[in-house]
């Protein structure tokens, strides 16, 4: 599970019946920072996230159930849009502890 | 399981229903030294963690799912522990 940007969409035609009526979007794995890591991938999304959004994106057999239908050859999927991201800066202990 | 650091939290108002009332954390993985070893990801909490907390995460699926009591919980990182010490064999 991790952080990515919605860079674009993905429209294909000619697929397998499984991947029939889902929205596929090219994201890019980015860290908590901000910064690109690694390649852009196709993930399927149900959340309606647009262009330019921050997304929380799972992967295998997870991915695969997130849609309706937990049989789908998907391997990566979004599971929220994400609207902040805190990050502990000094990575002093929880407060609590 | 793997030692990793809770480097912070990430909010979501959208989100799948599996996600719902469950805290998302920044993970970094640690070397049982603590030092940082790889790059940062994301995983639901399970123990009561909280930024800073050196914690165990687990990153299998199914026993997940058996974890949550949700067949079709999207989850494939959660964290399952607070580690209080990491101590070498001597």
């Amino acid at each position: 599970m991790y952080l990515a940007r919605v860079i674009g969409t993905v429209v294909a035609t000619q697929k397998v019946p499984g991947l029939q009526g889902i929205r596929l979007l090219l994201v890019q794995p980015v860290g908590e920072d901000g910064q690109e890591r690694g390649k852009p991938v196709t993930a399927a999304d149900l959340t309606l996230a647009g262009p330019g959004d921050l997304v929380h994106v799972t992967t295998s057999r997870e991915a695969a159930l997130v849609m309706p239908d937990p049989f789908v050859p998907v391997d990566a999927a979004i599971v929220s849009i994400v609207d902040e991201v805190y990050v502990d800066p000094t990575g002093a202990p929880a407060v609590n502890r | 399981m793997i030692y990793a650091r809770v480097v912070g939290n990430v909010v979501s108002t959208i989100k799948h229903a599996g996600l719902q009332a469950k805290a998302v954390f920044v993970v970094q993985p640690l070397t049982p030294e603590g030092q940082d070893d790889g790059d940062s990801f994301l995983a639901v909490d399970h123990a009561q963690s909280g930024p800073g907390d050196h914690v165990l995460i687990l990153r299998e699926g199914n026993g997940i799912r058996q974890i949550l009591k949700d067949p079709k919980s999207p989850i494939r990182c959660l964290i399952v522990a607070v580690v209080d010490v990491v101590a070498p064999a001597a």
